[in-house]
């Protein structure tokens, strides 16, 4: 047989098997409940609003962000036993720019406030948290300390609470499929201002505690303005 | 081998005791007074005095190691605490009183003669409110640089408004911004939020090129005033919880009972042997976990394994922190001892319990192989970690190391063994060292330690299966209220995952301390990567961090 013969042959073989293959009908494997339930035409109608929703809920991109205690249970929560990623959401980023849910693991400080912000706002929309542990909810065991802040949603907006102190990897990871539920009905926590933010310090109210300052941080520079009892 | 005694420090007594009037007479020119505290003598200083009574004491009895310092406010004036020990034999304790004027606290630095100093100064300064003469960087460490007061201080107003800035710095693409020196330089920022600083450190580094120039931790991001909640809770319940927050790698129950030996010890409180064999066991439990966290996230580090020995930690640490779920009921915020004993007996049916503790020590030991054969004897590992952040042993102990970055530096040091506590001097086991003062050395012994900790665990299983079932006692009769004599001072460490953790209390009478002080370690070993990595390559940089294995809880507490 000559090689032009042999090549002819393996092609009309490989016809004949996708012939085969198609048949009248599809196959069995390619079969699924979708197709049974709109026949051969291989698309569907739906709304785009919807169809985004479905799909950002089903592929979380994670910023890799640890603070405190409640890090090391997030860190469980992607590892082998209780494994996030089973339900799309455990890709982990490093960077926010490239991050559409935030998980804030632990006790913000207000040292930290600022940074916390800075980071979320740098993330792109359309953007959810998930606050866990207690020190995100309220400031948790340590809510009278000086320097505490009371709360995630002192600083940003909140998608779904998860308490705990740390809460379980189970736990997480039932917050998460709470929050791709409601981000797959078109629910979000609406983006409000909250009670601290940054501004320019130039902007600031001019008060015994900015002109007192005023020697040490520039006009231009960003600042958050903390007062405790009021918030 | 010489037959011949060792040379004796001044004020050291041959049965390894001190000599305190020996001490006061080699300082006889600057002790104003001597105060009797639980753990040791102490001698009050003049302010101006401080430099050269730590020298002498350093060269000439032997404390060299400074492992704490304490400032707190009284009412008529201010006090700071040096507490030294010797690397040789941490039984023998020193405490150094420096009272300042309510006016004027002002006092001489001791950072010339030890270089830990300089960070605890700058925290009593930030937080207490003593300055420090001749200090080189005397500036807030872990509140924001525009804080308004001392929150440590009698008169702190807590509800004052603050302004906190959120300095950008330049754009290194933009513009160079260069060392003071160099024209050639270049200013990198290392997080807050950065996957490799373990938390929220910010570390600013000047660059030569890719070689680090310069190195200055900034911490305090995570300051979430543990001293302060110590200090308005009382001693017999409410402390208890907050020791498992400082180190929270799973160290919960090495952090509970450096509080609970301290108040123990305050107290005057007797511990039953059966629930001290539970609290070894236990505590060497967490120490398998916290390793496990600080070698795969440095290999994490080091090149980025996130699907294999990461996971394998991750594995196992599950497997341990089940056994300390079944005993405690927690995975990681144990809240299991008590002053005077542990919370609860060994869970029911107990067999089955100590079946799954050998069968977890047993398996645990061949994967420590799989750990030494994809770590300590990898090619690729080793060429990254061998012969980089070199720290030698004489730098070690100038700035306070303890823990494994000190046995890495092949210094003996161990609190376990040389200042007993627990049910440890009954037990065999050996202190890890390593003489290479490497990223490798610090890495191995971790490894080598968690065997360690697997064959005490294992002794310990042993103990409590023989135990008379008559005699099970897990706490002893301690008072509902503690309230411990007023002016009662004492400072112990036990060795945490970390290395020492000390805890200095201060009673007044009241069922609440009056000064609670945290010594550390990942404090004090943190100052000591500058030394680790000047003069190294970036990625050196990063791997030295690693290979400290701190946890900013702690570091800022």
């Amino acid at each position: 047989m000559s090689d032009e013969d042999q090549l002819h042959d393996t092609l009309e073989q490989a016809q004949s098997t996708q012939e085969a293959r198609m048949g009248t009908g599809m196959d069995e494997r390619f079969n699924s409940k979708l197709r049974q339930a709109f026949g051969t035409s291989p698309f569907m109608l739906t709304k785009f609003d919807k169809f985004m929703n479905w799909v950002r809920g089903n592929s979380m991109f994670v910023l890799l962000f640890g603070i405190a205690c409640c890090s090391i249970e997030m860190m469980h929560h992607y590892g082998t036993k209780h494994d996030v990623d089973r339900f799309g959401a455990g890709v982990p980023r490093a960077s926010p720019r490239q991050a559409d849910v935030i998980i804030i693991p632990g006790t913000i400080v207000s040292k930290f406030g600022p940074r916390l912000k800075r980071v979320y706002d740098q993330m792109p929309e359309p953007k959810f948290v998930v606050s866990m542990g207690s020190c995100t909810i309220s400031g948790g065991p340590f809510q009278e300390g000086y320097n505490v802040i009371k709360g995630a949603e002192e600083i940003v907006p909140v998608d779904i609470h998860v308490p705990g102190c740390p809460p379980r990897p189970e736990a997480l990871v039932y917050g998460i499929l709470k929050m791709q539920e409601n981000i797959r009905a078109g629910e979000s926590s609406p983006v409000t201002v909250k009670p601290y933010e940054l501004d320019e310090f130039g902007d600031l109210e001019r008060d015994e505690l900015v002109q007192e300052l005023a020697s040490e941080i520039n006009e231009d520079d960003l600042v958050m303005r903390y007062d405790w009892v009021e918030a | 081998m010489s037959l011949e005694q060792p040379e004796l420090d001044v004020g050291e007594r041959p049965d390894g005791g001190l000599d305190y009037d020996a001490l006061a007479d080699l300082l006889s020119e600057y002790v104003l007074d001597r105060e009797q505290h639980i753990n040791c003598e102490a001698f009050v200083i003049r302010p101006g005095d401080v430099p050269a009574v730590l020298s002498t004491l350093r060269d000439r009895a032997g404390f060299d190691h400074m492992s704490c310092l304490t400032a707190q406010e009284y009412r008529d004036r201010y006090e700071s605490i040096y507490h030294l020990r010797k690397y040789d034999d941490p039984t023998q304790e020193l405490s150094i009183v420096v009272p300042t004027a309510r006016d004027d606290p002002t006092s001489e630095s001791a950072t010339d003669v030890f270089d830990t100093a300089n960070w605890h100064e700058r925290e009593a300064y930030d937080l207490v409110g003593i300055e420090y003469e001749d200090h080189p960087d005397l500036r807030r460490i872990l509140m924001p640089e525009t804080w308004q007061g001392h929150p440590l201080s009698r008169d702190y107003n807590q509800d004052q408004p603050q302004i906190v800035p959120l300095r950008e710095y330049p754009n290194p693409m933009d513009k160079r911004t260069e060392a003071p020196d160099n024209a050639d330089t270049m200013f990198l920022n290392i997080g807050p939020h950065h996957p490799a600083t373990h938390g929220v450190l910010h570390l600013k580094t000047i660059l030569d090129g890719e070689q680090v120039l310069d190195v200055d931790p900034d911490i305090g991001y995570l300051h979430r005033c543990e001293e302060q909640m110590c200090q308005q809770s009382t001693y017999r319940h409410q402390i208890m919880p907050y020791p498992d927050r400082w180190d929270y790698l799973s160290s919960g129950i090495l952090n509970e009972w450096a509080y609970a030996r301290t108040a123990e010890d305050l107290a005057d409180l007797e511990v039953p042997e059966y629930a001290q064999v539970i609290r070894t066991m236990s505590a060497e439990m967490c120490r398998i976990a916290s390793h496990l966290l600080a070698v795969g996230t440095f290999a994490l580090d080091i090149y980025g394994d996130f699907t294999a020995i990461f996971m394998y930690a991750v594995t196992d640490r599950e497997k341990v922190e089940k056994l300390l779920e079944d005993l405690t009921g927690q995975r990681l915020m144990f809240n299991y001892l008590r002053l005077g004993g542990v919370a609860w007996d060994l869970p029911e049916p107990r067999e089955e319990y100590f079946e799954n503790v050998r069968s977890f020590t047993e398996q645990f030991r061949e994967s420590l192989t799989e750990y030494h054969d994809m770590l300590s004897s990898n090619e690729l590992f080793q060429m990254r970690v061998i012969d980089t952040g070199i720290l030698p042993p004489e730098e070690a102990k100038r700035y306070g190391c303890t823990g494994p970055v000190a046995r890495g530096s092949g210094i003996d040091y161990d609190l376990r063994r040389d200042d007993p506590y627990g049910y440890y001097d009954e037990l065999e086991w050996d202190v890890v060292t390593d003489d290479g003062c490497d990223n490798y050395s610090r890495a191995l012994v971790r490894l080598n330690e968690m065997e360690q900790s697997a064959r005490i665990i294992d002794q310990c299983v042993d103990i409590l299966e023989n135990w008379p079932v008559d005699d099970r006692r897990i706490q002893s009769n301690v008072p509902r209220t503690l309230k411990p004599d007023p002016d009662k001072e004492i400072y112990r460490a036990v060795e945490g995952a970390k290395g020492e953790l000390g805890i200095y209390i201060r009673a007044d009478g009241t069922e609440r301390p009056a000064r609670f002080k945290i010594r550390s370690p990942s404090f004090c070993n943190l100052q000591s990567l500058e030394v680790m990595s000047e003069g190294e390559y970036i990625p050196d940089l990063i791997a030295a961090l690693g290979s400290l294995d701190i946890v900013l809880g702690e570091v800022d507490r």
